[in-house]
């Protein structure tokens, strides 16, 4: 569940980019002076910072630093 | 002058940072040590250098430039869709490719790629396109050096001086540095990045007497609303446009610094904190670019808005080479630098002069990312470090440094900038179709090496012929776009005054579509690598 409500959250995320209710208009001037499309991609990356965040706190790939605790790799390096 | 002693200021601080690296190195003369900093970069470090390597000139005076003339939306299209997509793109494919490299040893992606699907001159077809595409990145670096060295001298520093200076900076840094020395120059140049936004704002804001007035004067304003909304990009553009960050995790350079993290931990607030870096500085930098249309005072910038309007108005009729001069006269990569010789105190232009110049040195991490892939993928893999060991290998990347340097230096002196400008823009949109290559030998057990080849080619043929094409359809007037083929009444390929769109969108969308249809379709036709070669990348 928590992976579907995740995935959910990115896909939904990468969609809301495309802010098409914003398109032709600057009004509201947000503080007077920074027209809404601006304001609204403004928040958009903090939105992604906060997205970056619940991904690192519920989906962090531990099992890949698991893997590498205690692991003395045998495999010659590639060249 | 003042603000060139600040450069030249500069220019010795980040020399001594990466003098300072080869002493700490303490005669190491280990690959993994050079190339890699033996895999031991910190926290901070990590995030700012990293940061800093994929910010180019174009993150402070690109960003400005075009956000004079196009509005604001170069912040949605550039910078917010990057700190969604790049993050992310971290997070799923940095860890993973960080946690094979120290497990195998791996060095740089086409080692990854060899090993993954068990090939070995195909490995070599994919380092020759990354390579390629790649060494217009550093020919524009040292162009760029030159051109800001020379504005913010006032002319006093000659074209191909400053251009000698930024060059021979850079390649002394990288050369002794190597990868400690450039990670520590990145992260300080972040550093000063991040400062410039928020004081340039500030200075010219004050200088404006307050950003209110000028933004409702713009607003009410019929030509220059328009700058303050996106209803001249189609959103089809706009949303191609979030492809193109795809194409930093498949940049040699950045995969490269993955490697280069003490712990995977380390990535955790580089994903968090990178879509507010980006905020920090394009915010700024794209606002000033729009509020700039309001300056009524310079001149240099009355006459980019004139040559804006009348190749707005009377560019159908023109010929292409006049149009290209107009073009030429609107371009406004400067335009930061021109509020700031406006509005800044003398002392502050210099400091901030710094920061552009930390912005335009991002070369550093393109030139040891290539003399890494070089060592690795052709000296080692052909034999070299075999025959003649390690010492010899670090030796060779080095010699190859001041060679691409010096004839990235001499092809700047001789080549137009324009030239190297639109090879970037091919190489983002050919980055990006390389992706779908490691998410192939990361995530699907199925891929194989003839799959990757496909890929490779299809990218190769599909940034020539989209360069060739651009080349023989002259660029329109601002305005609609000349349709070159339609289908069933549908427009399949149009030249657009800023490129060439597919069914409406940039070129990007369908070579990233076509890559990930050859690299599935292909795996699916060809042969496996042996189940003891999958096991190594999918062992959970």
């Amino acid at each position: 569940m928590k992976r579907i409500l995740l995935i959910a959250a990115v896909v939904a995320l990468y969609a809301l980019h495309q802010d098409f209710w914003f398109w032709r208009t600057a009004h509201p001037l947000v503080f007077g002076f920074v027209p809404i499309g601006l304001f609204y991609q403004a928040c958009y990356s903090v939105a992604a910072a906060l997205l970056l965040w619940l991904l690192v706190k519920f989906a962090w790939p531990s099992h890949l630093e698991r893997e590498l605790q205690g692991d003395s790799p045998d495999e010659e390096m590639p060249r | 002058m003042i603000p060139a002693i600040f450069v030249f200021l500069y220019l010795a601080i980040v020399l001594y940072i990466g003098i300072f690296a080869f002493r700490r190195a303490k005669g190491k003369e280990e690959a993994e040590d050079y190339f890699l900093a033996s895999r031991s970069l910190g926290p901070f470090v990590f995030l700012f250098s990293l940061f800093g390597t994929n910010m180019t000139a174009f993150a402070i005076l690109g960003s400005s430039g075009h956000a004079f003339s196009n509005g604001i939306v170069t912040f949605g299209l550039m910078a917010s869709s990057s700190g969604l997509v790049i993050p992310l793109s971290l997070f799923f494919i940095g860890t993973r490719v960080w946690a094979l490299g120290k497990r195998y040893g791996f060095m740089t992606p086409v080692q990854m790629f060899r090993d993954r699907w068990e090939c070995g001159h195909i490995g070599t077809a994919i380092f020759v396109v990354q390579a390629v595409l790649l060494v217009p990145y550093i020919i524009i670096g040292i162009m760029g050096g030159g051109t800001t060295l020379n504005a913010i001298s006032s002319g006093v520093v000659p074209y191909w001086f400053g251009g000698a200076i930024v060059a021979m900076v850079v390649m002394s840094y990288v050369f002794f540095g190597g990868m400690r020395g450039t990670a520590w120059v990145n992260t300080f140049q972040t550093v000063l990045f991040l400062l410039f936004g928020a004081v340039a704002l500030i200075v010219i804001g004050v200088g404006m007497g307050g950003f209110r007035n000028a933004a409702q004067t713009m607003a009410s304003s019929p030509a220059l609303a328009p700058l303050l909304t996106r209803e001249r990009i189609s959103p089809l553009y706009f949303f191609s446009y979030t492809f193109i960050p795809l194409s930093a995790i498949a940049f040699p350079h950045i995969l490269i610094f993955c490697l280069t993290a003490r712990k995977m931990v380390q990535f955790k607030k580089t994903v968090i904190f990178y879509p507010l870096c980006i905020l920090a500085i394009w915010l700024p930098c794209v606002f000033l670019g729009v509020m700039a249309n309001r300056v009524t005072d310079v001149p240099q910038i009355k006459a980019k808005q004139e040559a804006r309007r009348v190749l707005a108005t009377q560019g159908k009729t023109m010929a292409p080479e006049a149009r290209d001069e107009l073009r030429e006269k609107a371009a406004s990569d400067d335009i930061i630098m021109l509020l700031l010789q406006r509005y800044a105190p003398l002392w502050l232009a210099g400091l901030l002069g710094a920061g552009i110049m930390a912005a335009v040195m991002a070369s550093d991490s393109q030139i040891l990312a290539l003399s890494t892939m070089f060592t690795e993928d052709v000296f080692a893999f052909y034999g070299g470090k075999r025959r003649f060991g390690e010492k010899v290998q670090v030796q060779t990347g080095r010699i190859f440094i001041v060679l691409i340097t010096m004839f990235a230096y001499a092809v700047a002196l001789r080549a137009p900038e324009t030239i190297f400008e639109l090879a970037i823009q091919y190489a983002f949109s050919g980055y990006a179709a390389l992706s779908p290559l490691l998410v192939a030998a990361l995530f699907w057990r199925g891929s194989t090496k003839w799959g990757a080849l496909a890929t490779t080619i299809w990218v190769a043929v599909a940034v020539i012929a989209v360069a060739i094409f651009q080349h023989l359809v002259p660029a329109p007037a601002p305005g609609p776009a000349t349709l070159v083929w339609s289908l069933g009444g549908a427009e399949v390929l149009t030249r657009t005054p800023g490129g060439t769109a597919v069914f409406g969108f940039m070129p990007v969308v369908p070579m990233v579509i076509v890559s990930a249809i050859l690299m599935y379709v292909v795996s699916l036709l060809t042969r496996k690598p042996s189940e003891t070669t999958i096991a190594k990348y999918f062992w959970k």
